[in-house]
């Protein structure tokens, strides 16, 4: 079976695919043998398929997470309260301190940290580029062998770190520590 | 808390997902934010390629998700829970688009016959993009203008198959279109953005000043 070079383009995508029929198939890899332009064509949508199937290129925006989950605790929270009702919910919210999910509640304000461990930082230059992993609660500066999950960085200034929750790197900023 | 980890998709992390859905669906409504949680980043990719706009994604995705909350009551077991986030975040992303006068500034590739056969433009040896490249942000920049060039109908086919590795069903269902569809969109889709990443041929590339004709910027 001989195959053109507009049957090729036609089912490149499927042959990439794995769905194509066994003699299609054989036909295909004999062409791409000796045709140098559909190797060309095939060799760059694997390409293609393969740079954007990674996950770097697939990032949400930094604090996106952080965000929709502050939103979907707003909705959450049943419309009508009493006064009382929201001084018995306030009561409760403080008798779970110590759980992570309080560190992101929207109830005390914002920003707020993203660890109950963390201190903040006094004097960080605001313009300085630190980097953060998106799932993180620390920023550090670039290189510190403390970073946990070094696959997914950014690089942000000190100032949107701040903003989005992230607390400094108790060794890396150690100069910048209150205590 | 340590968290525990499951493959998505896998067998084990169906069945949490199941029980977490039936004690939603109970009243313990706190528990939704882990239930969408493995998909979030899916959410906003699938509202991006429809609004190109990352500041309207990320509200249209939040928006999608409450709905998603609100509705949780409607969700049927016999699909699957991401599949059916996604229709959610499409819908939501069209409506908005709708809305949007921007609309009428669809790329001309848009109008191409979907049905026509496609020759792709580049035959210089393809010199292969290292996957290491994408550290880099300029790199990645390039890449997301490239698929941001291309028509809706071929960024969401796309997207959902090829960056969100949906299957070539769950991408047909999210989108409310045929399987024959998907696979002739997406076979444009890879054959353009190949066309646009190649060398010298006045594609998304070649624009920057920052490098010469025909020479590729890694």
């Amino acid at each position: 079976m001989v195959v053109r070079c507009e049957e090729v383009w036609r089912e490149i995508s499927n042959y990439l695919e794995g769905e194509i029929d066994p003699i299609l198939r054989t036909a295909m890899e004999e062409h791409f043998r000796e045709c140098e332009r559909c190797a060309a064509v095939l060799e760059g949508t694997r390409n293609v398929i393969e740079l954007y199937g990674d996950e770097r290129m697939s990032e949400a925006p930094l604090g996106f997470s952080h965000r929709l989950r502050r939103r979907l605790q707003e909705n959450m929270v049943p419309r009508r309260r009493t006064f009382l009702g929201w001084m018995v919910a306030a009561a409760a919210t403080a008798l779970v301190a110590g759980s992570i999910e309080l560190a992101h509640s929207s109830v005390f304000g914002r920003p707020a940290p993203r660890s109950e461990h963390a201190q903040p930082g006094k004097g960080v230059p605001p313009d300085m580029m630190v980097v953060v992993a998106t799932e993180g609660k620390t920023f550090h500066v670039r290189g510190c062998p403390f970073i946990h999950d070094k696959a997914r960085l950014q690089t942000i200034t000190a100032r949107e770190a701040m903003r989005e929750g992230y607390t400094p790197c108790v060794r890396c900023m150690k100069k910048y520590l209150s205590s | 808390m340590p968290e525990e980890v499951s493959v998505l998709g896998s067998p084990a992390a169906q069945f949490k997902e199941e029980a977490l859905i039936r004690r939603i669906k109970g009243g313990e409504r706190d528990l939704f934010y882990e239930l969408i949680r493995p998909y979030e980043r899916r959410v906003f990719a699938a509202a991006l390629a429809i609004l190109r706009n990352e500041a309207d994604a990320e509200d249209a995705a939040q928006e999608a998700m409450l709905k998603a909350f609100k509705h949780i009551d409607q969700f049927r077991a016999e699909s699957r829970f991401s599949t059916w986030l996604i229709q959610i975040t499409v819908n939501e992303a069209r409506m908005r688009r709708r809305k949007d006068h921007a609309n009428i500034m669809e790329p001309i590739v848009d109008q191409q016959d979907e049905e026509g056969n496609y020759t792709p433009r580049d035959f210089a040896d393809w010199r292969e993009i290292p996957l290491e490249t994408l550290e880099r942000k300029e790199v990645r920049q390039k890449l997301a203008a490239a698929l941001a060039s291309l028509g809706e109908k071929y960024r969401e086919v796309f997207v959902l198959r090829d960056m969100q590795h949906l299957s070539i069903e769950d991408t047909a269902k999210a989108l409310g279109i045929s399987t024959a569809s998907v696979k002739t969109r997406l076979l444009r889709a890879r054959l353009m953005l190949r066309d646009l990443l190649a060398p010298g041929l006045g594609g998304s590339w070649s624009t920057s000043a920052s490098f010469e004709k025909g020479v590729k910027p890694w």
